[in-house]
């Protein structure tokens, strides 16, 4: 539609519409995006994981890094381990032993207890066979009959449940993929505003400056590009050793390439927008037009591509953490399980299944936030 | 009006868009007829619905738009005709030709190709045999040297001669109909003149009729047999031309006539020393000459010209685009490096850097030509407005400045409110009203217009003259104004300077510029603004 | 054009300069050597080994020599790999990275561009949004998660096809990672292609052809996809380039002897020349490729001229 402005001559004197304060750009693209369905619950998601990954670990029943070697990589079920079929037989062989007449197996949620009976008194020595199986401990007789010959047996059971499994170490995935989460989008986000930072300030100074300075400069960004990015990892890898600041420092100092270009171009299309020579004509300084009136032009293509370099520096971190060259153990991120469980995929698929769903719930989260965002800032685009 | 001549009778016809806001109604009923051989002009400006309307029975609408009600062409319906049968219609009896020259044709296809591809589908004819033809239309549009530029992609053609490739496209089946939808907008003033004259030329050898949607009046009045006038989607006025331009009936029409620039302004004093004043002032352009590609080549944009602006004093720059009146405009406030000598209020700022500049900036203001560009979209309108005192008088307090805010804006005839609010909720015109609040806060002494009116309707154009020109009176001001439109300038301006390819071409006291024109480059803008003679009769040669 | 090529070739020169000697200086700056790392070796032999590669010269004359060889083609001797020079690494290597690049390339080309055309047409219905809804699926899901659970699917479940290794080229052991390698590339192509084409169809010059009623087949064909294809052809550029050197988890996961490895591998064990050499191949093909899109997008779009 060409005609899409109606200029009325009667409401060009009237000046004003409403006398309520204006909306803005940004006003008006929150709420074309909170009308778009999948971006609003991308957003929610993304919530859940965040809050899921910053506090889950503190109500975790599991630390990420205790190791339960009795239960290396057992699959993800929501039934409590020890099972019943293991914990009765073993403390049926336990009782066994002490040559006592056996009643039947109850189990519940941390003991397990045996009525007993015999024709002697009961001796309570008999618990050391009980305590001897590494699944008990504390066993105990309880009431005893006067005659001091039948009673219960009871002993307590660490029977604890790991919904996702463990790992080939005996670690709890869930409790894993929290701490994951937590690594990922951290090392996402700062990698992020590390490269907004560096490239918003770097492209926005070329563009504005332009000529030779600005030749200059993206000269040495076209050669920065040409360098495999994991190349500056492994440089600073090697330099600094392994750590999660490095890695979002890493990721950070090659993602701001992309975004110092598109500022650059922004830059460069609004530097020869009238109202920055209007700014010019009012004799602005160069560091108020680019503050005043540049850079807050250029956010909006900014911030949708910041939405899609969140996913992108998580999946970096994923490949680094893949190749071996991230966080260490037993510190662990979404790429570093994943990586683990492409190891164990002939016997534990569970351990690729899981931090696989939610790296990539994560990432479509983002991606559809991004999309909306994109569709919200510039509406034209449909 | 009888109904045998007319071979296109559109009835009751609706257009609607869907858009985010809700439904919008583009059209909301009209009823035309278009007869053999005339020229039907509809007059609106922008948001009247005029271009939507003629879309709507070419099956052109956007997605989201329908369009509802009769059209019928020589006894077919084409509202809702189904595109096959529709196909066969537009291209051959119903052509049409679009405002953007520069985008109409594929640029990736040479000019050849893309002018037989209505002779290949409509004909049934190969693309060989269609080479003659198209020659011949290249021809008969005026292409110079045909045999060669038919081979031309469309990037290589100049935008009067792709809109002449489009006309030739658009006379290729002979059609019944041409549809012109404000064909001459986006061209210089002059080669406006040409395809307007070629238009009516080849109509009287063709005899097709013409519908010309324009918000021109003054090209209606030189162009049309009959007039439709068009005004919020509704047909408010239609008539034969003569008898509409000498008694318009509806108030709206009335209004419209009446909204061509009028007055004059008294000369200046000039006895007194120029406020500002330029000597053998150049603006080079270097073209090219980067790494491995070649040597530069010198552009003169602004070649010696020597200008000097009296206080109270209005200097109209005319010329059409390229002949550097804005980069004169520009470099007579020193925001680009010129050479000669500059002088403002008796200081010499021949090379005054910018640090040097800042606080003469406060004298010296500018209002550019688009109001959607020229106000950050991001700022409202009170920090748009505000920010020259934010630089200029850093001393006042927010309280103050808002009050300097508020007077500004009211002085524009906005009201107070307006300052809440950003920039795209309001209209073009009460933008351009913006642009001139930011500079007159200032209180400056000079005033470079940059074709302040040049994007608005004609009525509006009106009000921002009036309101320019009361400011003037009141703050004793002078204007720079740079303009393309002889009508308005004469309005505004007491002294023209009519520039070409850098230089000045003529100057003089308005009244002798109008009076007697020495120059034809002179004559030919005038006759584009103010020519009233119909173009059938006035050939340029 | 002949000269341009020329040109640019030449232009190359100074940037693959540039890139060599900060690759090379990048490298030496890195703590510790190609024979530090594991278990030290005997002083007279780790001296014998250090003059047999010329590290013993300072670091000036190692990078002079480099160029030497760099301009007679020669890479240098691997020092990891001892018994091999990268030369010979990568004339083994480079064709089988370069088989499995290529056909994800016209794979993902091939189905991205018919997709995306195919959801720009049908816009909004159910096909555009299936297409959309999978391309963003496509370019989610990283290949290090994509290449497993595929070979866990076809290779170890189904066990239609090997789950890893190359068997000398056979077609079977290919089809999965030129599938992993595809998928994300047509996922890409799939918008860009859409994207463009929306872009087109709304251009003013669309609008013309219809207006001069054009079948419909004819403005879609000739007046929008020439105009829609252009994005793509940009965006080949410098993911050819990428592709064709190799992807280190497709050839790790798979167990694919292509040049993708080396880079890590190299940059791991300090072995400079494997690591100088993967850098000087990757930059060299991406200035192919950068040229060669230049030039094939000049042919497309009569704008762009180049004598």
């Amino acid at each position: 539609m060409t005609d899409h402005l109606v200029i009325d001559p009667k409401e060009e004197l009237a000046g004003g519409l409403s006398p309520v304060a204006g909306r803005s750009l940004w006003q008006d693209a929150w709420r074309r995006l909170r009308r778009n369905k999948a971006a609003v619950a991308s957003a929610v998601v993304l919530v859940l994981l965040a809050g899921l990954g910053i506090v889950g670990p503190f109500f975790a029943s599991h630390p990420y890094d205790r190791i339960y070697p009795q239960y290396v990589r057992v699959p993800a079920s929501f039934e409590a381990y020890p099972k019943e079929d293991a914990i009765v037989p073993a403390f049926e062989s336990a009782v066994a032993r002490s040559r006592v007449t056996k009643g039947a197996v109850e189990v519940d949620a941390s003991s397990v207890r045996m009525p007993i009976s015999s024709d002697k008194p009961l001796d309570p020595r008999i618990t050391r066979y009980v305590d001897r199986s590494d699944l008990f401990e504390n066993a105990r007789i309880e009431d005893l009959s006067a005659d001091g010959r039948s009673g219960t047996m009871v002993a307590d059971v660490d029977r604890v449940r790991f919904v996702f499994g463990t790992d080939s170490n005996g670690r709890d995935l869930f409790a894993r993929i929290m701490v994951g989460i937590r690594i990922s989008l951290a090392i996402g986000v700062l990698a992020s505003v590390m490269s907004l930072v560096l490239g918003v300030s770097y492209g926005a100074v070329a563009g504005y400056l332009g000529g030779r300075v600005d030749g200059v400069m993206m000269r040495v960004v076209d050669v920065l590009y040409s360098l495999p990015f994991i190349f500056f990892v492994i440089l600073l890898v090697v330099f600094f050793g392994r750590s999660f600041v490095l890695i979002f420092i890493a990721i950070g100092c090659t993602e701001w390439l992309d975004m110092s270009r598109i500022v650059r171009g922004q830059t460069l299309s609004i530097k020869r927008q009238e109202y920055v020579q209007a700014a010019e004509a009012l004799g602005a300084s160069s560091p108020a037009i680019l503050r005043r009136h540049i850079i807050p032009n250029t956010l909006g293509p900014v911030v949708v591509y910041v939405t899609l370099l969140v996913p992108k520096a998580i999946l970096l971190e994923s490949l680094l953490s893949f190749l071996g060259l991230g966080v260490q153990e037993p510190l662990t991120s979404l790429g570093l399980l994943i990586s683990e469980g492409a190891a164990n995929i002939g016997g534990a698929t569970w351990l690729l299944v899981y931090p696989a769903i939610t790296l990539t719930a994560i990432l479509f989260a983002l991606n559809f936030l991004g999309d909306g965002l994109r569709d919200a800032l510039d509406p034209k685009d449909r | 009006m009888s109904e045998s001549e007319a071979i296109l009778q559109v009835r009751d016809l609706h257009v609607g868009f869907r858009t985010d806001d809700g439904p919008v109604e583009a059209v909301r009923g009209i009823d035309l007829d278009v007869r053999r051989g005339e020229t039907l002009a509809i007059v609106g400006e922008s948001g009247s619905g005029k271009s939507q309307a003629m879309m709507a029975l070419m099956g052109l609408l956007a997605k989201n738009g329908t369009a509802l009600g009769s059209a019928l062409y020589r006894g077919t319906e084409l509202i809702g005709l189904p595109e096959r049968k529709l196909n066969a219609i537009r291209g051959a009896r119903i052509t049409m030709i679009f405002q953007e020259p520069m985008t109409s044709l594929d640029p990736l296809y040479r000019i050849g190709r893309q002018m037989a591809e209505p002779l290949i589908y409509h004909r049934g004819i190969s693309g060989r045999e269609a080479r003659p033809r198209v020659l011949e239309l290249l021809r008969l549009v005026g292409i110079p040297d045909p045999e060669r530029r038919i081979d031309a992609y469309p990037h290589e053609l100049s935008g009067g001669q792709r809109q002449r490739v489009m006309i030739g496209m658009a006379l290729a089946n002979d059609p019944d109909i041409l549809i012109a939808d404000e064909p001459t907008t986006a061209l210089d003033v002059t080669v406006q003149a040409q395809i307007l004259t070629l238009l009516a030329d080849l109509q009287k050898r063709l005899g097709m009729a013409i519908v010309f949607i324009t918000h021109d009046l003054n090209i209606v009045r030189r162009f049309a047999t009959r007039v439709a006038v068009m005004r919020r989607g509704v047909v408010v006025e239609e008539g034969e031309a003569g008898a509409l331009f000498a008694a318009p009936r509806h108030p709206y029409t009335q209004m419209l006539l009446a909204s061509e620039p009028t007055g004059t302004k008294a000369p200046a004093d000039e006895s007194t020393a120029p406020l500002l004043e330029g000597r053998d002032v150049a603006v080079t352009f270097k073209l090219g000459g980067g790494f491995l590609e070649g040597p530069a080549v010198d552009l003169k944009a602004v070649d010696r010209i020597s200008i000097a602006l009296h206080k109270g004093q209005t200097i109209g720059i005319v010329g059409e685009s390229g002949s550097g009146k804005s980069t004169l405009g520009r470099a007579l406030l020193r925001l680009l490096p010129s050479e000669g000598s500059l002088r403002f209020m008796g200081k010499d700022i021949s090379n005054a850097d910018r640090d040097a500049m800042r606080p003469l900036r406060k004298g010296l203001q500018m209002v550019f030509q688009d109001p959607f560009g020229s106000l950050s979209p991001r700022m409202t309108v009170g920090q748009i407005v505000g920010e020259g005192l934010l630089i200029h008088e850093p001393h006042l307090s927010r309280k103050e400045r808002d009050a300097r805010v508020v007077d500004a804006i009211s002085e524009v005839g906005l009201e107070p409110s307006a300052r809440n609010r950003y920039p795209h909720e309001f209209s073009g015109g009460q933008r351009q009203r913006i642009a001139i609040a930011r500079a007159m806060i200032l209180k400056p002494r000079v005033v470079v217009l940059d074709e302040p009116t040049s994007a608005l309707d004609r009525s509006v154009q009106k009000q921002i003259v009036e309101l320019l020109k009361r400011l003037q009176a009141d703050n004793d001001l002078s204007y720079l104004f740079i303009s393309h439109d002889l009508a308005v300038v004469r309005a505004m301006a007491d002294h023209v300077i009519v520039m070409q390819r850098g230089r000045i071409v003529e100057e003089g006291p308005t009244e002798a510029i109008f009076a007697s024109p020495r120059e034809d480059y002179t004559r030919t803008l005038m006759a584009a603004a103010i020519d009233q003679r119909p173009f059938r009769e006035a050939r340029v040669a | 054009m002949l000269s341009y090529v020329l040109r640019r070739c030449l232009g190359a020169i100074p940037t693959l300069f540039v890139i060599v000697t900060l690759a090379f200086f990048m490298m030496r700056i890195a703590p510790g050597g190609p024979f530090s790392l594991e278990r030290p070796l005997n002083p007279d032999i780790l001296e014998n080994i250090n003059r047999a590669f010329n590290l013993d010269k300072p670091v000036w004359q190692q990078y002079l020599l480099y160029l030497g060889g760099l301009l007679q083609g020669d890479l240098g001797p691997s020092f990891t790999k001892r018994d091999f020079s990268v030369n010979d690494l990568f004339a083994t290597g480079l064709p089988v990275s370069v088989q499995i690049g290529g056909l994800a390339i016209l794979l993902a080309l091939l189905i991205g561009t018919t997709l995306g055309a195919l959801a720009a047409l049908k816009q909004n219905s159910w096909v555009d949004y299936l297409v959309v809804g999978t391309a963003t699926f496509g370019i989610t899901i990283p290949p290090f998660v994509v290449a497993p659970i595929l070979s866990l699917i076809f290779g170890v479940w189904m066990g239609w096809l090997p789950a890893g290794g190359w068997g000398n080229g056979a077609i079977q052991n290919k089809i999965l990672p030129v599938a992993t390698l595809a998928l994300p590339q047509i996922a890409i192509i799939a918008r860009l292609t859409r994207g463009a084409t929306i872009e087109a169809l709304r251009s003013n010059h669309v609008r013309t052809a219809r207006a001069y009623g054009l079948p419909n087949r004819t403005v879609l064909v000739v007046h929008t996809l020439r105009a829609a294809i252009l994005p793509v052809v940009s965006y080949l550029g410098p993911t050819a380039a990428a592709l064709l050197t190799g992807s280190v988890v497709v050839e790790t996961i798979f167990g694919i002897p292509g040049i993708g490895r080396y880079f890590v591998q190299g940059a791991l064990g300090r072995d400079y020349t494997l690591v100088m050499g993967t850098v000087v191949v990757i930059a060299v093909f991406t200035v192919i490729f950068n040229l060669i899109v230049d030039i094939i997008y000049a042919l497309l779009d009569p704008r762009v001229r180049y004598d």
